[in-house]
């Protein structure tokens, strides 16, 4: 393992040692996403084999759609907190005296915002299916039973995550105040919403190509968007609160 | 090399002691002699030679038309008239300190006397004076101690940092060597955090340049920089959730060491926290967590440790041993770079030591800076006060001045104290005074600190 893979495991480590001490962030992720999906849940295991089959996929499709929220909604916070979090409990500043790289250091702390959020995101859709699988009508199963749908979560889960992940980072890395980067970092993930909202209208069908070729429109987004964090991220407005550049061009030098 | 010497405590208020060719020459760098340009600059000698060739050659024709006529004319003018207003490069440089004379062979020799100007003078104090003087030209660091030598493991050239319009510090140049404590002063706002930040490349300077580690301060060289230095900031900044373990763990992978228990165990017993170990840190008294805070500082057995204020808020036992480790560091050769306020602290810790308050004031040996700027005293105490003290002291070749002290006792000024002690013993039993003490004069670190910080340090403090 080079330094650079030990520099970002080290800090997923400690961003995965911290959610264990902080209960907030466990019980958040774990139940978010029941307050998400239960009401559709229940609907779905209601509808009856004799339900016309657009009620079917409309309803499969919002549950669908809710369970791609959870990659979504789940992270912002946490990557809204990341930056500006670690600067409000002082550790920034030693922390950026180290050899790690801003690259580094923002990919471990998005690594460590998404990996347990699409964790999440594919357990509640694995025991969701199951569930389904076994105890909803056959209509229901069916619908839901379709390997594109398997594709789509599969892929955009983490995907989306990443997205919601850098916005949330990006917001971090420029607020002053934690409370407004959370709530920030929260709105400006809600765009991503977009793509699994068109699949759920039926827009577009989420045939297996179209989850591929979209999955590498957001792959390319998602490495796009941690270029750009990544050059946001200014360690001397962060440890100062101004610019280095703003401040050449202000003093005229 | 740069160098400056208040000099004035008990000197005539005219007079003040510079050494030549090392006061700060930005502010003066926008003047301009001859037409626009210095003759004693490389642009002075690119101009100059430029001309020199194009008279050359107008000259070279065989035929001389009135335009090139002309043209020598002009250029010849404007050679003697650089030349007479820009003067030697001795002179302009006298003439860029805004003094009316300097005394040329001292120029030569080192440290000479300077008259100031009546415009600076008016009927302020001394220390006004050096302080205008200050203002107008920059700051002064001692030029034997200054000097850049193979052991500079840090270098600082003229290096400013400007926070929009606000100056954090400007124009300051010093070198620290390797295995010192440096001890870097001055009070609120001084300067001497962002100083730290810069050299430990959390922020960018506006201008000048340094060296840390033997590395050029840029972007360049950031990661490369940041390996070979620990930062202790004067809050710790460690993760309270976290134990003190998994804390130096962390900073361990962040320096890249796979497998780090055996640093992280040697962190911890150079701090006297082994027992501590897999205690969270919010559990944590300040001074525990202070103390966990330098053993992150080793975990990665820096060159140069840049500590902030390390003892700040600790009970007289918690900086005791935050100074026994900066004391067993230095023995290991490490760099100590050491904010602080606490003078008493600076002066048993530190080698060398500098006075920042936004410019330089000063920087060398505690002992040096003493004998720079107080002038060799004896302290006498005796039972009774003197019936003549004047007649006494004045008729001692040794004493230069004397004066009584707040507690009765008498303060005699003189250059030699090994010399003048036993004279002005015998003196003084000879003339029946029963001498009860007799001592030579010290000074502080705090005395010299607010001779050269002063009033504003003060205010700046408040």
């Amino acid at each position: 393992m080079n330094q650079s893979a030990i520099r970002i495991r080290a800090v997923m480590r400690k961003e995965f040692q911290e959610y264990r001490r902080n209960r907030f962030i466990i019980y958040t992720m774990g139940t978010l996403p029941l307050i998400f999906t239960a009401l559709p849940v229940i609907t779905l295991f209601s509808i009856s084999n004799t339900a016309p089959p657009s009620v079917v996929r409309t309803q499969v499709a919002i549950t669908l759609l809710l369970l791609l929220v959870i990659p979504v909604v789940l992270p912002a916070t946490i990557a809204a907190y990341s930056v500006i979090g670690e600067r409000d409990q002082g550790t920034l500043e030693p922390l950026l005296t180290t050899p790690i790289s801003r690259e580094e250091f923002l990919l471990g702390k998005s690594l460590a915002a998404t990996i347990p959020t699409v964790g999440v995101a594919y357990v509640f859709f694995i025991v969701l299916v199951v569930a389904i699988r076994l105890g909803a009508s056959s209509v229901v199963a069916h619908a839901v039973w379709q390997p594109s749908w398997f594709l789509a979560e599969l892929l955009f889960a983490p995907l989306l995550a990443a997205w919601s992940v850098w916005v949330g980072t990006a917001i971090s890395a420029r607020s002053s105040d934690v409370r407004v980067a959370q709530q920030l970092g929260t709105l400006a993930s809600l765009p991503a919403l977009v793509l699994p909202l068109l699949m759920s209208l039926q827009v577009f069908k989420p045939t297996a190509t179209v989850a591929v070729v979209i999955a590498v429109a957001l792959a390319v987004i998602d490495v796009g968007a941690w270029r750009i964090v990544s050059k946001m991220f200014d360690r001397e407005r962060l440890i100062t609160g101004a610019s280095a550049v703003t401040m050449r061009a202000e003093v005229g030098t | 090399m740069r160098s400056y010497d208040w000099g004035v405590r008990r000197r005539p208020p005219e007079t003040l002691r510079h050494e030549p060719a090392v006061i700060n020459r930005q502010w003066f760098a926008r003047r301009r002699y001859g037409f626009g340009v210095r003759p004693t600059t490389w642009q002075g000698w690119v101009v100059t030679a430029v001309a020199v060739a194009g008279a050359i050659g107008a000259l070279a024709g065989v035929k001389k038309t009135a335009g090139e006529i002309l043209f020598v004319v002009v250029v010849g003018f404007y050679l003697a008239l650089a030349y007479s207003l820009g003067g030697t490069k001795k002179q302009v440089l006298a003439t860029e300190r805004g003094l009316e004379s300097v005394d040329e062979p001292a120029l030569e020799s080192g440290i000479a006397k300077v008259r100031v100007p009546r415009a600076i003078l008016g009927a302020q104090s001394p220390r006004d004076i050096a302080e205008a003087i200050v203002s107008h030209t920059g700051k002064f660091a001692d030029a034997t101690e200054d000097a850049v030598t193979s052991d500079s493991v840090i270098v600082v050239k003229h290096l400013t940092k400007q926070f929009g319009q606000r100056v954090a510090f400007e124009d300051v140049t010093f070198t620290v060597r390797r295995g010192e404590v440096f001890g870097f002063l001055g009070p609120n706002g001084a300067g001497k955090t962002s100083m730290v930040r810069t050299l430990s490349t959390l922020v960018a300077p506006t201008s000048g340049t340094a060296e840390v580690a033997s590395l050029a301060l840029a972007s360049k060289h950031d990661v490369e920089i940041r390996e070979h230095i620990a930062v202790m900031t004067e809050v710790p900044g460690l993760y309270l959730r976290l134990s003190v373990t998994e804390n130096l763990a962390f900073f361990a992978g962040l320096y890249g060491y796979r497998d780090a228990q055996s640093r992280i165990d040697r962190a911890l017993e150079a701090v006297n926290l082994t027992s501590r170990a897999s205690d969270l840190c919010g559990s944590l008294s300040k001074g525990l967590r202070q103390r966990v805070g330098l053993a992150r500082a080793l975990l990665n057995d820096p060159k140069i440790i840049f500590l902030d204020e390390p003892t700040a808020g600790l009970d007289p036992v918690a900086s005791l041993e935050v100074h026994n480790l900066i004391i067993a560091l230095r023995d290991k050769g490490v760099t100590v770079f050491l904010t602080t306020h606490r003078l008493d602290e600076a002066e048993k810790l530190c080698d060398r030591v500098a006075i920042l308050n936004t410019t330089l004031r000063t920087v060398g040996r505690i002992d040096d800076l003493r004998q720079k700027m107080f002038e060799k005293s004896i302290l006498v105490s005796t039972a009774a006060p003197l019936a003549n003290p004047e007649g006494l002291f004045s008729s001692m070749e040794s004493v230069a001045s004397w004066s009584m002290d707040d507690t009765g006792g008498y303060v005699l000024t003189v250059s030699d104290v090994r010399a003048a002690a036993p004279v002005i013993t015998r003196a003084l039993v000879a003339d029946g005074a029963d001498v009860l003490s007799l001592a030579e004069g010290h000074h502080s670190l705090e005395e010299v600190y607010l001779e050269l910080v002063g009033a504003a340090g003060r205010a700046g403090e408040k």
